[in-house]
């Protein structure tokens, strides 16, 4: 072998190794699911001797699985569509229209930009109560809605909406369209990219949100995943790890399997927003 | 339309109202109102009331509140000494993740930025763990860490190693919280990076080879000033999303042991809805604001100069 191919395999190797973190965990994971409590803590093998395929049978006896599973997709495709809708008029309005107070509406949205939620959570916490809607989906909708994640979402469209050419909707503008269907029928349509990007950033983002969940639900049907997940403990409030682990299976790996299908879109749009956001 | 055409016809006597720069004006009010009105329920009211919040005694369980002006901060500053041990934590695991994690970032990016065979699949596994939910990735590390019959302890035990109780003794329990959190977190700014890498153009690097330079020199004196911009953003981002983890620390060790884990955010957490003290966890959360606005601040400016 040349040199350069000696060096080439060392690269390789040094990855490989280096992955081994990486991938370790979701395979122990899924093997874990499937292993029983004894064998769990026996010598570490990856293929379970005995497969126990009552673990995920056991999941949606424990807690209402099913339910919390459906309650996570459903928010989060909440969440995605109305940050959609509301992102992208506001985004356009910052790119194209010219008006008093755009610049102090961009310098205040700047500083919820990379707020943490714990800033705001408190005060939030009283408002949401106020309203009444503790123990409902409704603050796990409107925060990430109208919290940092929105402002992201705002500027990520903007910042494309800059980047098209004006002429198009120019001449919608001639042809006597107005402003709200120049946005939708010719501004939409052109900013595929963008929208997918804040589409799959938010929800992720809504998918895997876990504060407000943990602050606002009590009762265990109106869960997401992720605060289900954290909840396979016993009386002792020690994990039953080998449910855990196989619910944390369920909810990871069709996650994964759309990322591995998508994943040259997902990584992209997280480019983006680091980027611009 | 119809309607701004009436207006025109209409306007021979005296000037229209509704001109081109109203209607504008009208149009982008529209335009950003949800996303304003959003703003200003769920952002800016909140971050008013915190202020208030933080010069009340104010107990959750009691319901009384009093004014006590600047008490709150007086008793994060000087009297209690948790808080000394929760800035003291935060910037530790700030300054071991941020390092680490861009290091391996710019480490993963240089070798995996140009084309070979199987580079998508190595990016992929990097990557992976982003997409992941925090809860998920903490709740297996956390059965992977075990101090007993945990698969790490008991590999390193097949080789002769007797592995520490890693999340039961303060200095190991941060150490493998910020060990996980760059494994799961360190795609992101490998990609950021990788993007930087393509968009240097490649005739630098051969100029540098023909005239000699080893790979290194190149790296060193050509790919890593112009990473400069790039580098300070990220930097900076890492920052800040170390001052956010909470999920991770919640999830592996509840803040402990002994407080030996208690960040910033998990302390607001846990002063606010776990111990009900209003007035002090919204002092807190102030303090958060400042460090992230600043950040913030340093990160906007930074852009700025990089545009002009």
């Amino acid at each position: 072998m040349t040199r350069a191919s000696w060096n080439r395999l060392a690269w390789i190797m040094a990855l490989t190794l280096l992955a081994l973190p990486f991938v370790f965990p979701f395979l122990w994971m899924v093997s874990a699911g499937f292993k029983s409590v004894t064998e769990i803590f026996g010598a570490p093998n990856l293929i379970p001797r005995v497969w126990r395929y009552e673990n995920f049978a056991e999941v949606f006896t424990y807690q209402p699985f099913a339910r919390q599973y459906f309650n996570s997709l459903y928010i989060a495709g909440v969440v995605t569509i109305l940050t959609l809708l509301i992102s992208s008029l506001a985004g356009y309005a910052l790119a194209r229209i010219r008006f008093v107070g755009a610049g102090l509406i961009m310098l205040l949205l700047v500083t919820a930009l990379m707020m943490p939620d714990e800033v705001t959570i408190i005060p939030n916490f009283f408002f949401i109560r106020w309203l009444g809607l503790v123990d409902t989906h409704w603050p796990l909708i409107l925060l990430p809605v109208f919290g940092a994640q929105g402002v992201v979402a705002t500027f990520l469209m903007r910042q494309y909406f800059l980047s098209l050419p004006k002429e198009l909707e120019e001449a919608a503008k001639m042809d006597g369209l107005s402003r709200f269907g120049i946005w939708w029928k010719i501004a939409i349509p052109m900013s595929r990219p963008a929208l997918a990007a804040v589409a799959i950033i938010t929800f992720l983002n809504s998918w895997n949100l876990f504060l407000e969940p943990l602050i606002f639900l009590s009762s265990l049907e109106k869960f997401t995943l992720p605060l289900a997940l954290s909840n396979f403990n016993d009386s002792y409030g020690l994990p039953l790890w080998n449910l855990q682990l196989a619910a944390t299976t369920l909810a990871v790996i069709p996650v994964l399997i759309i990322y591995l299908i998508a994943q040259r879109q997902i990584v992209e749009s997280f480019a983006l927003s680091g980027v611009k956001g | 339309m119809t309607n701004s055409l009436s207006h025109r016809s209409g306007a021979q006597a005296r000037a229209p109202w509704l001109t081109l720069q109203r209607r504008d004006a009208i149009e982008g009010w529209l335009f950003v109102s949800p996303t304003l009105l959003g703003f200003l329920i769920f952002f800016l009211g909140p971050l008013i009331a915190i202020f208030i919040y933080a010069m009340s005694d104010w107990n959750f369980l009691s319901g009384e509140a009093t004014f006590v002006g600047l008490a709150n901060f007086e008793d994060a500053l000087l009297a209690n000494p948790d808080f000394w041990l929760v800035l003291r934590n935060s910037a530790v695991f700030a300054l071991g993740l941020v390092p680490l994690n861009v290091a391996l970032a710019l480490f993963l990016a240089v070798a995996l930025s140009r084309p070979f065979r199987g580079v998508i699949v190595f990016r992929t596994i990097f990557f992976a763990p982003v997409i992941t939910s925090a809860i998920a990735w903490a709740i297996v590390w956390k059965f992977l860490l075990q101090g007993e019959g945990g698969p790490i302890n008991q590999m390193l035990a097949m080789i002769g190693i007797t592995g520490p109780n890693w999340l039961r003794e303060p200095n190991w329990a941060m150490a493998a919280v910020i060990v996980t959190r760059v494994i799961k977190m360190v795609g992101l700014n490998m990609i950021l990076y990788i993007a930087a890498l393509q968009a240097i153009p490649r005739d630098y690097d051969e100029a540098a080879g023909l005239e000699g330079a080893s790979r290194w020199q190149i790296f060193r004196l050509i790919t890593w000033p112009l990473l400069g911009p790039t580098t300070l953003v990220i930097v900076i981002l890492t920052t800040i999303g170390s001052f956010k983890v909470f999920d991770h620390i919640y999830q592996m060790t509840g803040g402990g042991p002994e407080n030996g884990t208690l960040v910033l955010a998990f302390y607001i957490y846990q002063q606010g809805f776990q111990f009900f003290d209003i007035g002090y966890a919204s002092a807190l959360a102030i303090i958060m604001f400042v460090i992230v606005t600043i950040l913030t601040l340093i990160q906007v400016s930074l852009r700025r100069k990089d545009d002009a």
